[in-house]
């Protein structure tokens, strides 16, 4: 293995992380936190007949988990092709 | 038409349809039976994995579930739903790149060791095994009330029928008969959300029809609160699952349990690349939330409903409760099969449906004698739902067909998966390298009705409701087979040593809290203190520990791994190598 390869693989896995860690937070956001931890307070708010807390942790928190997972393909489909890594 | 012939039919149709999608593309398909979904699109293949995932737990049971627990219910949703991000973001990708074809496969090489792999075999196989006790429940449920027949005889039957088609095996590994099975499952579950929907709110769509208003104005869900409360129950949108370490714990125990079961993980080893692997989970999950997203519009509207049937009028007043004669025909035919009970306490002719520890005094003077509905089976919600909306006898028909499908697809799935772990991964693999094929078919074989019996012995003696079972078996996974999965792609540094203490301490931590409250081996009566959140460890509830288990088993593997000697050299190549897409063939046996 040369050097350069071993350093942008280090690079590549790094932002691999960075990303993976950033999703991870909305994850647990929306979920734990608007979902059951901040439950009662964000139900004073109402969005037509659901209170926020409850269609967060019915509702919500179910579409943001599906956009998640889509934005991460696609940016790691990007970062692959971009350090060189992707397949065929 | 009458409605048991009208189920039969249906169901019937639908068995033929699975079975014709089966010979057709068999006959097309080289046949590779095990690489189910190469090279289908992620989209097909996100299908197939929905219907596969979705069992009796999430179609007949859940909604069920959430209709009496209201909020707390939440836990099944974003749980089994929140661990696909887990899936797609921490394991799909790397283990496809990895290449094999069992979770036993990958530990065994990334842990470089035989016990690593005979440890996640038993991981494997005590999971199973209990997932598959909740999808007994399910199936019983499900055939007693299209037989109309007691809960037991539904059971027998249901089971000789899961037998007969896990055996014949060829059906489930392919990925077109699962997409019909999704098609038929999807389409019993949301036709009768819809009809229920528009009935209470004119909105077709369940999800709106949820945050919508009824006919007077008054929000749905408010509404909701009300019936329940003056009755009583607990308010519906309020009322959390145990306090909030343990709903967090819950959420998070099926989270990692959904990203650790082997059934789940084995769909991504065999997309065609490594992109494919990230794309697929995301389709499966938007299928999967199809479902997930209509279930609490189901299980609230279910409530209403229910509670409706019975309180016909104003509570208190002497005519406000329905009269037993004026019963509505579906009680009758769930009364038979044993799901469905009442009991008329004070003589009036009519049924008092509410909670007695909830009304308490103001009971007596509505001249009350106690709750008449002395046993409401939470399985029976999602299956009773479109009867007790009074819809056509086609709709019920067709959701007693879509409840068959889930269950006996991710039934006849786990069955083939305990089969191979043992024929393939222990005999095979390990004990016995010279058998031949035949021999290894037939081992299989026993180990699978060997499985259903047990299977069919604790769906008559259920630790739980359908999902509760099945949480508990997710709870096994997230503690035994997650964090060793994790740990094998993201810590260079994990060694056999760390991996195999890791899996024992969760697993075995695990199964001792859920043995202390629920009984040695789930046999009633063996319980070490009573099941109640009083007892529970700061009030974590045994389908919640899963995520305790797997905290021990994280901190175990990597301060053992980290006193005792680091993986060889190729082991940590072999981590790098899987960290990239790069390269990722085949996926190849053995």
């Amino acid at each position: 293995m040369s050097a350069p390869q071993t350093h942008s693989r280090a690079e590549y896995w790094k932002r691999n992380l960075r990303l993976v860690v950033t999703m991870l937070v909305i994850w647990f956001v929306v979920s734990y936190l608007f979902g059951i931890i901040l439950f009662t307070p964000l139900n004073a708010i109402a969005i037509g007949g659901y209170k926020l807390g409850f269609w967060f942790a019915q509702q919500g928190s179910m579409y943001v988990f599906v956009i998640l997972i889509f934005v991460y393909a696609g940016k790691m489909n990007a970062l692959d092709k971009e350090f060189d890594v992707h397949e065929d | 038409m009458e409605l048991k012939t009208l189920t039969f039919i249906i169901v019937g149709a639908t068995f033929a349809l699975y079975i014709g999608i089966a010979i057709w593309s068999r006959a097309k398909s080289t046949g590779d039976f095990y690489v189910a979904g190469k090279g289908v699109h992620p989209v097909a293949n996100g299908m197939a994995t929905a219907a596969d995932w979705m069992s009796a737990a999430s179609f007949i049971s859940m909604a069920g579930l959430i209709a009496f627990l209201g909020y707390g219910g939440a836990v099944f949703l974003m749980g089994w739903t929140g661990g696909y991000v887990l899936l797609a973001m921490l394991l799909a990708p790397y283990l496809r790149k990895f290449g094999k074809f069992t979770v036993p496969e990958f530990v065994g090489e990334r842990y470089y060791s035989q016990t690593a792999r005979v440890v996640a075999v038993i991981c494997l196989i005590v999971a199973s095994v209990t997932y598959v006790i909740g999808q007994m429940r399910g199936i019983g449920v499900a055939f007693s009330r299209f037989m109309e027949v007691d809960f037991a005889t539904g059971l027998f039957t249901g089971m000789g029928i899961v037998f007969i088609y896990a055996v014949l095996g060829g059906m489930k590994g392919i990925t077109y008969t699962q997409i019909a099975q999704y098609c038929v499952l999807i389409f019993a579950y949301t036709i009768p959300a819809i009809f229920i929907s528009l009935n209470l709110t004119g909105n077709p769509i369940p999800q709106l029809a949820l945050g919508g208003s009824m006919a007077d104005g008054v929000h749905l869900l408010d509404k909701l609160d009300m019936v329940v409360t003056d009755l009583g129950f607990k308010e519906y949108t309020t009322s959390p699952n145990g306090n909030m370490l343990n709903m967090l714990l819950y959420t998070f125990s099926l989270m990692i349990g959904t990203a650790g079961l082997p059934h789940v993980i084995i769909r991504f080893f065999t997309v065609p690349k490594v992109k494919d692997a990230r794309y697929s989970a995301g389709w499966a999950l938007v299928f999967i939330a199809i479902l997930y997203t209509t279930a609490p519009a189901v299980g609230a509207m279910a409530r209403l409903n229910l509670m409706n049937t019975i309180q016909i009028g104003p509570v208190g007043s002497p005519d406000g409760n329905v009269e037993i004669a004026h019963l509505p025909a579906w009680m009758d035919r769930w009364r038979t099969t044993g799901l469905l009970e009442w009991e008329d306490k004070n003589g009036d002719g009519r049924i008092q449906y509410y909670s007695e520890a909830g009304l308490g005094e103001k009971a007596a003077e509505y001249g009350w004698a106690g709750n008449e509905m002395t046993k409401v089976d939470r399985d029976i919600m999602v299956l009773a739902n479109p009867e007790i909306a009074n819809l056509p006898n086609w709709v019920i028909a067709l959701v007693a067909a879509g409840g068959i499908a889930a269950a006996l697809s991710t039934a006849a799935g786990l069955l083939l998966a305990i089969a191979s772990a043992i024929s393939h991964d222990l005999l095979k693999g390990i004990f016995r390298p010279d058998i031949n094929e035949k021999q290894e078919l037939l081992a299989s074989r026993i180990a699978m009705a060997f499985a259903i019996g047990v299977a069919a012995y604790f769906g008559l003696n259920p630790p739980g409701f359908a999902a509760q079972v099945v949480a508990l078996a997710f709870g096994l996974a997230a503690s035994s087979i997650f964090p060793a999965l994790m740990m094998g792609i993201f810590d260079k540094r994990a060694n056999s040593t760390g991996a195999v203490a890791g899996m024992l301490s969760g697993l075995g931590i695990t199964l001792l809290y859920i043995f202390w409250f629920k009984g040695w081996f789930f046999v009633p009566g063996t319980n070490m203190a009573p099941n109640s959140a009083d007892h529970w460890v700061l009030g974590i509830s045994p389908e919640a520990f899963g995520a305790v288990g797997a905290g021990v088993n994280f901190l175990v593997a990597y301060f053992v791994s980290r006193a005792t000697a680091p993986p060889p050299e190729h082991i940590q190549h072999l981590v790098e190598d899987i960290r990239v897409p790069r390269g990722a063939g085949g996926a190849t046996s053995h």
